[in-house]
């Protein structure tokens, strides 16, 4: 973690709010706030995951930074210059030097292209190198994510999800970004084939020095592929801390939650699980002052008056939370 | 083979032998599940754990006589009770269904009717088993809704699906399943479209429930997380066929499959800095098998043997069963 230099990607109060509207002059009635003020920083070569539950605005946090939905408010800064400033070329330039991957490989490769066009679009788009030089790059790329260069004349029907993924992460790697958005990568694989790919990742990782931010729900693969981990609920981060600090002593009740929900994969040493129903808010109906307190065994009349800043504890950690 | 592990003190309430589906397809039929025997005595929870396309899914339809209609049993007996299930008419079977043996499906969404409330799909199971009044079957209804720990089960019950919450939606199907009381269910990833606090949730439901009406369970899954918190017994399939079958404990303690192994080395748990043991390659299409042993294209220790014969589905340890040439040697 590098503490001294400046991180690559720094996101400070980031909101994405989308308007429900309603009647016939589509009055602004309310709005789903998916992301309600997230902070943090992301240095190079490491792995910052968001993690949370459906609707928790980890994916819609990736989509914002892309530019794939439109910030409500808030600022980025890549390389130290804020990205909101960014025009034409510069503007260019962040896209090409962050690049996303999807979680569903069967919808986020167009089914009429052949691989060695996917993975070649990037090239075209931003008009790097000659075509030779780009076909060379194309062959290089599959080498590199484990695909046969002889099959870059198939179509993307053609291969299984694990070899689509490696698909979508060579298109991904096309520009040699600095950062690549991972947004459930391997949510939809098998779990031998998504152990394939995490170990892609990792190599890839170590070899190029890629940062990931990576979204994900599951907390075995956040365990194993991060440095910081960020626990998201209802639009904000709860919780973010080194991976080893919050796996060891989740300090957000809601992390604690998560935790504790996650199967044991110990047939000796089970959990007992609760089979009280909780009702749990939405977006469109944020309760008031802390969003957790509804579901918080911790709750107090001050958490449902005042929501809780996101504030370092003792061992630096960041909580958001009245009471730990 | 039909090899099969019985419950010493308990008969079973279920007991399949020697299951074969087959699917038509225009290239000729193929087999999706070949040579499946499980017995599930009451109270008991039998996981089935594979990858997609393993037959786990088809195993669980074929036990409700539920299969596609390009699929059919074309080999082995089901018994519910003693009773030959397979041998069953039409009448039978939906008498069966409901009353003795009901399912579960992954996604209550698609599984709910959308046009009926909650209650009303209850109470219409129960009139079909149980000669009772309108009154009595919507009082059934919320009965079972207040059994699976809905909230407010008398306004719930007047609710369609769409009003309910993933979490909700699934207990509504639960209740669905409970409302004749059966002897066993069979839920398929009952828990595989839930974010992992209501899973959580659901799980304890479901053991709890279990606890209390003694139901014998086949839970199928992918998750060997959900495995380890709920099976007393595994049954380990790949390519449509068991490779291994053993107690929850002896087969987290003592993996014999190298499939099985695979499988648990590929769960990440949280150690950085080690690389995941993955299975290299993918599964083989179900309709162009390898000869031999179907996962000896990515089986680290698969012999020349393997390649060519395959192998059977033995006992290898008391109570423990695979079907493996080199266990011994990966």
């Amino acid at each position: 973690m590098s503490e001294a230099a400046a991180p690559l990607l720094k996101v400070e109060g980031l909101k994405v709010h989308f308007p429900i509207r309603k009647g016939v002059l589509q009055r602004q009635v309310g709005a789903v706030k998916a992301v309600d003020g997230v902070d943090f920083t992301l240095g190079r070569g490491e792995t910052l995951s968001l993690v949370g539950e459906s609707g928790c605005g980890k994916s819609t946090t990736g989509l914002a930074l892309m530019g794939l939905v439109k910030a409500t408010e808030g600022s980025v800064s890549f390389d130290g210059q804020t990205v909101g400033s960014f025009h034409g070329a510069t503007l260019r330039n962040y896209r090409k030097r962050m690049q996303i991957v999807f979680q569903d490989p069967f919808s986020s490769l167009n089914p009429r292209q052949r691989v060695r066009d996917i993975i070649r679009a990037p090239l075209d788009i931003h008009n790097v190198g000659t075509m030779a030089e780009r076909k060379e790059r194309v062959s290089e790329l599959m080498a590199r994510v484990g695909l046969r260069p002889d099959q870059a004349d198939n179509f993307a029907h053609q291969f299984s999800g694990g070899q689509r993924q490696r698909i979508g992460i060579a298109r991904a790697l096309a520009l040699k970004p600095d950062i690549i958005v991972c947004d459930e990568p391997v949510s939809a694989l098998d779990v031998s084939v998504q152990a394939q790919i995490l170990n892609l990742l990792a190599d890839l990782q170590r070899d190029l020095g890629v940062s990931y931010l990576f979204i994900s729900h599951d907390l075995g693969v956040v365990e194993h592929i991060s440095h910081q981990v960020a626990v998201m609920y209802l639009g904000k981060i709860v919780e973010l801390a080194p991976k080893a600090a919050i796996f060891a002593s989740p300090t957000h009740p809601y992390s604690e939650l998560l935790m504790k929900s996650a199967p044991s994969l110990d047939p000796r040493n089970r959990h007992t699980f609760e089979a009280r129903n909780d009702d749990i808010p939405s977006a469109t109906n944020k309760p008031s002052g802390c969003p957790f307190h509804t579901r918080c065994p911790l709750a107090t009349d001050e958490c449902k008056r005042i929501e809780p800043a996101l504030t370092a504890r003792a061992d630096g950690r960041l909580v958001a939370c009245h009471h730990r | 083979m039909t090899a099969q592990i019985h419950n010493q003190d308990r008969a079973p309430v279920l007991a399949v032998e020697g299951l074969n589906v087959r699917i038509a397809s225009e290239n000729g039929p193929f087999a999706v599940v070949s040579d499946m025997s499980l017995s599930v005595a009451a109270g008991e929870t039998v996981c089935i754990v594979g990858e997609s396309g393993c037959g786990k899914s088809m195993t669980a339809l074929a036990l409700l006589r539920l299969l596609p209609e390009a699929a059919s049993v074309a080999a082995g007996r089901i018994e519910i009770d003693g009773q030959d299930f397979l041998a069953m008419g039409q009448h039978q079977v939906e008498d069966y269904r409901g009353e003795k043996i009901a399912m579960i499906f992954q996604e209550p969404l698609t599984a709910l009717n959308p046009v009926l409330t909650i209650g009303e799909q209850i109470a219409e199971g129960v009139r079909q088993h149980r000669k009772v009044g309108k009154k009595e079957a919507w009082a059934r209804a919320v009965e079972v809704l207040k059994l699976v720990q809905m909230p407010d089960p008398t306004r719930r019950a007047t609710q369609y699906p769409h009003e309910l919450s993933g979490g909700m939606r699934q207990r509504a199907m639960i209740a669905l399943a409970l409302a004749c009381e059966p002897r066993i269910i069979v839920a398929d990833e009952p828990t595989t479209a839930l974010d992992v606090t209501i899973q959580a949730q659901i799980l304890g439901l479901i053991k709890d429930l279990q606890t209390r009406l003694g139901t014998a369970q086949v839970l199928i899954t992918h998750d060997l997380g959900v495995v380890a918190e709920v099976a007393d017994r595994v049954i380990v399939m790949y390519a449509g066929r068991k490779v291994e079958e053993a107690s929850v404990y002896e087969l987290f303690d003592n993996p014999i499959h190298p499939y099985t192994r695979g499988l648990m080395g590929a769960i990440p748990r949280g150690q950085s800095a080690d690389r995941l043991t993955d299975i290299a390659g993918t599964v083989p299409p179900l309709w162009n098998l390898p000869k031999g042993c179907a996962f000896a294209p990515r089986c680290p220790g698969a012999s020349a043997r393997c390649r060519e014969e395959r192998p059977p589905f033995e006992e290898k340890s008391p109570g423990h069963f695979a079907a493996c040439w080199e266990h011994d040697n990966v």
